[in-house]
């Protein structure tokens, strides 16, 4: 792969004494869908989340190995983390808004940045909420609060927030496993939309889903990176046995 | 993990299965008619072809089932894909064998223009490659099925040597002419079995191997 934006090489990674991923390898390419597979257990959020080193926040994790971002090692001591999250935005399977206002929790992460002009403030949060295709449901709405919306709203709500500061990258952990087929249809077409302007990698455990969204797809299983390929090779002809009987549904 | 899926996919095979068998049953009829001048058994050729057409119906009526409810993956949407597929040329060599029966019924009415001899030896061959063919799908053997592709020449020259001999007949007495044009489209229809089975072939090495070889060898 020419100029991946992630490159993962020989990581290892630790919940305490428990190993949770084995060595695993891998590049993730700019303006593409990488969709993470596998069953519960198998390390996929865990190396979701040494991306934007989430983990940093649970204690007795260790990890071995490197992961860069455009070629910069994300786990040397002089990394600003406030800078490296707002680079990697993060999109969880619970949608989370603030108790706030919709307004506030697009504009939530731009105050932090020290944008405190209305008129800069109110033109990002119009355009982040465009971008997450929401815009049109809550303009008239905008200062009421953001708990009122509906399930599929708040995750969309939820992407806004985090592509109003404008990140490279979006992890996306299960984002719509707790949305009804339309709503999850919604998203599953932003992604597609968005990737134009951002990378991302998405954990599910919809099988079609990853067929669905992603330019690639990575299989894991046991912590270990089975099987990495265009998303067309994994689902028409994988090369792993592993791979396939996940895939058809055999095993995992 | 054996799935409720993985039942419905052995019926499907079964049902493939079956159809190749009455396929090879009609080209077997529809030769017999032709050599042993047998019109009563050239009749019985179209029951078997309603048979072949009801059959492919129902396997793609199967296999759009399954491709809708289950959303098949990889190795499993290979077979589905490649299942409708060979059913169709199955159904299209069951189309040739009525043609033979058809110029069988004509030839019978006139005496023999010459002894058979290439005609049963094309339609061996051509029979033989539709059997391989689905023993590789069977047995899971894309070799086999990649032998069956390479003896399409053979069928293809049988059928160019018997042209030539059949123009001679023509040029040296148009009294010929009506009995060595049934010939011809006789042999005709048997290469163009063997097409259909050599297409097979191809389907199967896509079904085990995931590799595209028509138009490549």
């Amino acid at each position: 792969m020419s100029n991946p934006i992630i490159q993962i090489r020989g990581l290892n990674f630790w919940y305490g004494c428990k190993q949770a991923l084995f060595d695993v390898n891998a590049d993730i390419a700019p303006h593409q869908v990488t969709a993470f597979i596998g069953p519960s257990g198998c390390g996929k959020s865990t190396l979701l989340r040494c991306f934007n080193r989430m983990n940093d926040l649970i204690e007795h994790t260790r990890l071995d190995g490197r992961i860069t971002l455009h070629g910069q090692d994300i786990y040397v001591p002089e990394v600003d983390m406030i800078e490296l999250r707002k680079r990697i935005g993060m999109v969880f399977q619970k949608s989370n808004p603030f108790p706030k206002s919709i307004f506030d929790n697009v504009a939530y992460g731009l105050r932090i940045q020290g944008i405190k002009q209305k008129p800069e403030l109110t033109e990002r949060v119009e355009l982040s909420l465009r971008k997450a295709a929401l815009w049109d449901e809550v303009k008239d709405r905008l200062h009421e609060s953001a708990l009122q919306l509906s399930g599929g709203q708040q995750q969309r709500l939820c992407i806004a927030r985090a592509i109003a500061v404008e990140p490279k990258i979006l992890l996306m952990d299960e984002p719509c496993s707790a949305l009804d087929p339309t709503a999850t249809a919604r998203i599953e077409e932003l992604i597609q939309d968005l990737k134009q302007d951002y990378t991302i990698v998405i954990v599910t455990h919809n099988m079609q889903q990853a067929a669905r969204v992603s330019d690639y797809s990575a299989f894991f299983y046991l912590g270990g990176l089975i099987e990495f390929d265009t998303t067309q090779k994994m689902f028409t002809n994988p090369a792993n046995k592993q791979t396939e009987d996940y895939i058809t549904g055999r095993f995992g | 993990m054996k799935l409720h899926f993985d039942q419905e996919l052995a019926k499907l095979k079964e049902e493939l299965l079956r159809m190749s068998a009455l396929a090879e049953q009609s080209v077997a009829e529809a030769l017999k008619a032709l050599v042993q001048r047998d019109s009563a058994l050239a009749k019985k050729v179209h029951a078997t072809d309603d048979s072949l057409d009801k059959l492919q119906m129902e396997i793609d009526d199967c296999c759009v089932q399954l491709i809708a409810l289950r959303q098949p993956k990889a190795r499993d949407l290979r077979f589905i894909v490649m299942t409708m597929k060979i059913s169709a040329e199955l159904e299209r060599i069951g189309d040739q064998a009525v043609n033979i029966a058809h110029r069988a019924e004509e030839l019978n009415k006139e005496p023999l223009l010459k002894p058979l001899m290439d005609i049963p030896r094309m339609a061996e061959k051509a029979q033989s490659m539709i059997h391989d063919a689905l023993d590789a799908f069977v047995y899971e053997k894309p070799e086999v099925a990649r032998q069956v592709i390479r003896r399409d020449d053979e069928v293809d020259q049988l059928n160019r040597q018997l042209h030539r001999e059949l123009t001679s007949f023509m040029i040296e007495n148009p009294q010929t002419i009506t009995r060595a044009l049934n010939l011809m489209n006789v042999a005709h229809n048997l290469e163009r079995i063997a097409d259909y089975a050599s297409n097979i072939a191809e389907e199967i090495v896509y079904l085990y191997e995931a590799r595209d070889i028509r138009h490549s060898h």
